[in-house]
């Protein structure tokens, strides 16, 4: 046994409004810099759609991820023999064009313009050329709100594989917001791809990081990740990611995203796993069975025996405490309602998602007369598709889908019936049985889910700095430092513009 | 006395601003320290230009070795004569050559013509990029046209000794006097570009990953084992 500690994150999608709030303070905290444009660490998507960067699912495409063949787990792009061999020309990485060309508005113009007869415009202007755009054809969430409707949506590959809904017909339309940054995976195909060595997972917290000062800009993670999180930055030829927020959560603070969301949708907190158990995990033969095999790896922090061997690994109470009180903890691996985006890319990721209930397509008749056992059905009939959801949590097995959206109809029947009544008594009804769960568990289920105090959703140990051994030397760093160019000055390509 | 500077001072000089150079701008700037891709503006031409220009300058490379410091006497003792050696030469050395010029004229081209890398181009990148067409097209017209039109030119006795003699500090430099005036004008422009190498983005050349398949594929790092560096 080998343990270690991992700060990770759930995210409640019924909540999820798409406001993009969280996407705006992200980039307004880490990529606001020349080079960093067109990077989102957080985007919100509306799905189904393409995403951001365009078709990221496409594997096919990108090659992103883990591949299991021949009883080995390798990197779906190849090896290190075959990236050295492509290291002069990267075949799968995506380009500029596969997520957008960032723009901002002249809006000098507005105020210098001479007086004329019309109004004078703010042109858009590219922001890598400063060339101006007659036409942006594309952005970051330019499909919002299914925008683009019907040409669109057939881009999203999980579309692809569904049977019904191909046709986008008017009432059977449905969407959700699928908020995403990096994954912070315990099998992160990121690192495993960078020929420098320069990305790694911290020990500590398990977040994932470039070290700038290593990072030589061959480009292998951009593709290498199959979510399509980390970024190449054009200005300093160097690749960026979601790190985090590691010098908030380092304070026991939420990182700026889950601080500033306007649904709460966002959980953070501690698990324990077992580093030992990570290949064999990520090795199992049947994409579906990936999820069971990553929940194996978490570790019961309660047990005597794991709190002995944390402790041993240097692991302190505070962070021991922090697992036991974890959000993540109960949401991802003891009530079993959240579930890893996408495992089958087999790099067992960790930030995990609460599926969205919908409205039940069909009209429910006799309402009134409804038992609650009437609740049971109604879950295959809501609007968004069971195998929709299946596609993007659990590589494609609607039984664990459905079986999360049992149990939250019966956290919502059961409120109901604790605060307006009219529903006959769920001790005499399957829906419990069936969802696999008990009233105590659903009523704490609502309680974090529904009432989520700011201090129930962050459980956050602040980091271990007592085991630094250079703390003289890193006072005062800052990880922006020469990466950033040097305040008030104006940078490519505007300086070439005047 | 012109023998001298040529041939002793001007390579030990664009040597010594090569090594030490590269070590400064190591030690103090790693952030700047990267293999300046632009593929991520445009891959279609890179796709062809790029590998041509770098597989070619890997062969160009180990042609100058088996040319510049491997001994004659080594060729003769395993029996490969005069003539082979220079017809493996001119067609291997010859190949080298165009791909390495191919490739950096597609680069180069690219460069200029599309907004979005000329914009972001720096002097030094269009000094390395065009240099390197110069010294590289000087070798490609010295391999191919001057060897087989004017005369086949045996280097292997004086460049390769003259070469060899820098780096035990002992520069024969008389070798170098009578050598044809083109193959003077490749080895001068070369050691000019080896002086270039720490101030431009030519420095990758150092950082090739060659220890990647070597390691583990995961990599665990600890805050406390964080390491100083130079400062
Ligand atoms: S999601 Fe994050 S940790 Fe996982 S492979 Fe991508 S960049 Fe790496
Ligand atoms: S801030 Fe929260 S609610 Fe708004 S889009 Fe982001 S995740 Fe969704």
């Amino acid at each position: 046994m080998r343990i270690k500690a991992q700060v990770a994150m759930v995210m409640h999608l019924d909540k999820c409004i798409g406001c993009h709030t969280c996407s705006v303070t992200c980039k307004s905290t880490w990529t606001n810099r020349p080079g960093t444009e067109y990077m989102w660490f957080n985007n919100v998507e509306t799905r189904p759609g393409p995403g951001y960067p365009k078709e990221w699912e496409n594997q096919d495409k990108f090659k992103g991820g883990w591949e299991y063949k021949n009883g080995k787990l390798r990197l779906k792009a190849g090896g290190p023999m075959s990236k050295l061999k492509n290291i002069f020309y990267n075949p799968d990485m995506g380009t500029l064009d596969d997520y957008y060309e960032p723009w901002t508005y002249d809006y000098a113009n507005l105020i210098n313009s001479p007086k004329s007869e019309h109004l004078p415009v703010a042109r858009p202007q590219s922001m890598i050329t400063g060339k101006y755009m007659d036409k942006p054809e594309w952005g970051s969430n330019w499909d919002d709100d299914l925008a683009g409707g019907s040409e669109v949506v057939p881009l999203d590959p999980n579309v692809q594989h569904l049977q019904e809904h191909i046709a986008m017909e008017y009432e059977k339309t449905f969407m959700m917001y699928l908020p995403r940054i990096c994954e912070h995976c315990l099998n992160p195909s990121c690192v495993a791809s960078c020929p420098s060595g320069a990305l790694y997972k911290r020990d500590e917290d398990g977040v994932v990081l470039v070290d700038q000062e290593e990072c030589r800009g061959w480009r292998f993670c951009m593709n290498g990740c199959p979510y399509n999180k980390v970024y190449y930055n054009w200005n300093t030829h160097k690749a960026e990611k979601c790190n985090f927020c590691y010098p908030r959560t380092e304070a026991g603070l939420p990182t700026i995203c889950s601080e500033t969301c306007v649904g709460r949708i966002r959980y953070i907190g501690v698990v324990l796993y077992d580093a030992d158990k990570v290949k064999e995990a990520a090795s199992v033969e049947d994409p579906q069975d990936l999820y069971e095999a990553q929940l194996d790896c978490f570790l019961d922090p309660f047990d005597p025996e794991v709190i002995a061997e944390a402790e041993k690994e240097g692991i302190n109470n505070e962070w021991i405490k922090g697992a036991q009180e974890s959000p993540i903890y109960k949401m991802a691996i003891k009530w079993k309602i959240a579930l890893p985006l996408h495992p089958e890319y087999r790099t067992l990721p960790m930030v995990w998602y609460v599926p969205p209930l919908s409205p039940i397509m069909n009209h429910v008749t006799n309402e009134d007369e409804l038992n609650t056992d009437g609740y049971i059905p109604t879950v295959d009939q809501m609007r968004i598709p069971i195998e929709y959801l299946a596609s993007l949590l659990s590589a494609g097995d609607t039984e664990v889908i459905r079986k999360v959206l049992l149990k939250l109809t019966a956290m919502r029947v059961h409120m109901r019936s604790v605060n307006v009544g009219g529903v006959d008594p769920l001790s005499e009804s399957k829906l419990l049985e069936e969802a696999g769960i008990d009233v105590e568990t659903v009523e704490e289920m609502a309680r974090l889910l529904g009432v989520a105090k700011y201090n129930e959703r962050f459980v956050i140990p602040t980091g271990r700095r007592e085991m630094d051994d250079d703390l003289y030397y890193q006072q005062g760093a800052c990880s922006l430092e020469d990466l950033a160019p040097p305040e008030g000055v104006v940078t490519a390509p505007f300086e070439r513009r005047n | 006395m012109e023998g001298i500077f040529w041939w002793v001072i001007f390579p030990y000089l664009t040597l010594a601003i090569m090594i030490i150079g590269s070590i400064y701008r190591f030690a103090s700037n790693q952030i700047s320290w990267v293999a300046p891709s632009t593929e991520f503006f445009e891959k279609k031409w890179l796709k062809i230009g790029s590998p041509l220009f770098h597989y070619g300058i890997l062969l160009a490379f180990i042609g100058h070795v088996m040319g510049m410091l491997i001994p004659i006497e080594f060729y003769q003792w395993i029996g490969v004569s005069d003539h082979m050696y220079h017809f493996g030469a001119i067609y291997g050395g010859g190949l080298a050559g165009l791909m390495v010029v191919a490739g950096a004229i597609i680069l180069l081209i690219r460069k200029m013509t599309i907004d979005r890398l000329r914009i972001h181009a720096t002097f030094a990148d269009w000094f390395s990029v065009i240099s390197l067409i110069i010294v590289a097209g000087i070798g490609v017209y010295m391999t191919i046209i001057y060897n087989t039109t004017v005369v086949e030119y045996e280097y292997r006795l004086t460049i390769g000794p003259w070469f060899r003699s820098l780096f035990i500090f002992q520069p024969q430099y008389k070798l170098m006097l009578d050598v044809p005036l083109i193959f003077k004008i490749h080895v001068i422009t070369a050691f000019a570009l080896f002086a270039s190498i720490p101030f431009t983005r030519l420095v990758h050349l150092y950082s090739a990953p060659i220890h990647y398949p070597m390691r583990a594929p995961q990599q665990y790092r600890s805050r406390s084992a964080f390491k100083r560096k130079g400062i």
